[in-house]
């Protein structure tokens, strides 16, 4: 997918955070989904970070 | 005397913007004072203490839970808008057709041939959302700012390396075969291509396209700081060359900050060698770019066209400018109209000392709080005692519409100015209010609308930023 690609095509978008921009798209007829996101609890990140150092 | 409360619910986050909306909502229900309504992020916890809404529900809060504080006349007032919550944050409160997955891995099965990521949770996680998006072969625009200058570098280099365009970090404003993404005007299509690490500056200069009768073929924005020596300005040619390529586009403007010398240079050699005309606009840095204002910018593009002069739309200027004492005062929601307004009033030859320019919208000024394109209260609030304040004449606003921006800016701002105005003229002065609307009769707030609420208020209206300015400049003299 080459920017001259995405020019072409037009978007066809995933969105992450705020909703309001997803809306936005799919009212100038865009074809979007949503990731369903949310900040990572600190036990969470202490885990990605630990499993980031071993693998 | 107020009275305080709040409530902490776990696992339940919710993006900026509809926390803006929540706290909105409850500062309209009887004797509310105040709301805050934040993510229990570690600074917004200190904001939440010392606001004075502090407990040990709050001390324990994580990242993904949300804490609203009330602060009301009565405890029972405060109670009341606590308990309002619940139906505010029901499920059958928001109607949502979009589909939702939980993770990208599900976006393959979800929508296959998706090929742009929109991506706009806070900085601090955003460069690994950035990175997600890219390993799955999607260009990003990423809204968020407060991204490490570091995290930009590396993932510009590794969407470049796979042929990606990455437009941001900070990226407010792009419109892709006629859709608007982030911050952006309904505009035309048409012949001139914008590139621009400027927002408000690519929002400008389509307006102004579009009110004379041409439009935009693509908007890339690049995000604010692409134009830096450090970055490189690695998005901005990447967008450049593509508008170059592209069939649909005859005239290039690139809108942007100041670039850093070595990138300047750069782009100097590219645009000296692009079989297409570049019109080059550099906020902030007089003499540097081939235009010094986005009305010269927008002028210029259309003159390679071959077309009429850019017409802004809107009511046309005073024709009188009064003489005014003391100074002005601009506060500003686009960053980049600032950086306009502040070269025409150094190239009226204004002393510093008569004018202060702010920038609602600066990191510094939006710390816990949606941008003043999003949430006028903050700004009101300034604009409000600017009234109280002897040793300013004169006000000087751009209100921006657009998808994304609030729905009715104009209407949130004209209390705040009938405010302003009443307490000049309590003091026995009289405060000039100039306001330059960036818009379309086809954005959703409609441009006609927002002006006759900013007339109403008798607000001296002007049609572009740049000539707002050179207005002030002019009664300053």
């Amino acid at each position: 997918m080459t920017i001259a690609d995405l020019l072409r095509e037009g978007p066809i978008a995933v969105s992450v955070g705020v909703r309001d921009f997803a809306r936005d798209l799919k009212d100038q007829q865009v074809d979007v989904v949503e990731i369903d996101w949310r900040p990572p609890r600190p036990a969470d990140a202490e885990m990605q970070r630990l499993l980031e150092k071993l693998l | 005397m107020s009275a305080t409360s709040y409530s902490v619910r776990h696992h339940t986050y919710l993006d900026s913007v509809f926390l803006m909306r929540l706290a909105k909502s409850l500062e309209t229900m009887p004797g509310v004072v105040d709301v805050a309504a934040l993510m229990a992020t570690p600074a917004n916890k200190q904001m939440l203490r010392d606001a004075g809404f502090s407990g040990v529900d709050v001390d324990a809060a994580a990242p993904d839970d949300l804490v609203v504080g009330v602060s009301a006349s009565t405890a029972v007032q405060a109670q009341e808008a606590i308990a309002e919550l619940d139906h505010l944050l029901s499920p059958q409160a928001a109607v949502e057709t979009i589909q939702r997955v939980r993770t990208w891995g599900e976006v393959s099965t979800a929508l296959p041939r998706a090929n742009l990521a929109v991506i706009s949770v806070p900085g601090e996680f955003a460069a690994a959302e950035i990175e997600s998006a890219l390993d799955r072969g999607m260009h990003v625009f990423c809204f968020s700012s407060n991204v490490e200058a570091r995290d930009e570098i590396r993932l510009k280099g590794l969407a470049h390396s796979r042929g990606l365009l990455l437009m941001g970090p900070d990226c407010g404003t792009s419109i892709i075969g006629g859709k608007g993404i982030g911050f952006s005007n309904a505009v035309r299509r048409g012949p001139v291509g914008i590139v621009g690490g400027s927002g408000t500056g690519i929002q400008a200069v389509s307006c102004l396209l579009h009110a004379a009768g041409s439009g935009v073929s693509h908007a890339l924005g690049t995000g604010s700081r692409d134009a830096s020596d450090d970055v490189g300005g690695v998005a901005t040619i990447d967008a450049l060359n593509a508008l170059i390529a592209d069939a649909g586009t005859r005239v290039i403007v690139l809108v942007s900050k100041a670039p850093g010398e070595s990138t300047r240079m750069r782009l100097a050699s590219l645009i000296a060698t692009s079989p297409k005309p570049v019109v080059t606009c550099y906020l902030g840095a007089a003499g540097a770019g081939a235009a010094a204002t986005l009305d010269d910018a927008a002028a210029q593009a259309l003159a390679r066209l071959g077309g009429a002069q850019a017409t802004p739309n809107g009511s046309g200027p005073p024709s009188a400018v009064t003489h005014i004492e003391g100074r002005a005062l601009g506060l500003f929601a686009g960053g980049s109209l600032l950086l306009e307004a502040r070269g025409v009033m150094e190239q009226a030859g204004i002393a510093p000392s008569r004018f202060e320019f702010v920038d609602m919208g600066s990191e510094e000024l939006t710390r816990g709080r949606p941008h003043p394109m999003i949430d006028s209260r903050f700004r009101a609030d300034r604009i409000a005692k600017a009234g109280e304040d002897a040793s300013v004449a004169a006000i000087l606003l751009d209100v921006v519409l657009g998808r994304g921006a609030a729905g009715d800016p104009a209407g949130d701002l004209v209390p705040a100015i009938r405010e302003a105005t009443a307490r000049a003229s309590g003091q026995g002065r009289s405060l000039l209010v100039v306001v330059a609307v960036c818009g379309t009769e086809e954005d959703p707030q409609v441009r006609s609308r927002q002006e006759g609420k900013l007339r109403d208020a008798g607000v001296t209206l002007v049609p572009t930023n740049a000539r707002a300015a050179a207005f002030v400049a002019e009664a300053l003299r």
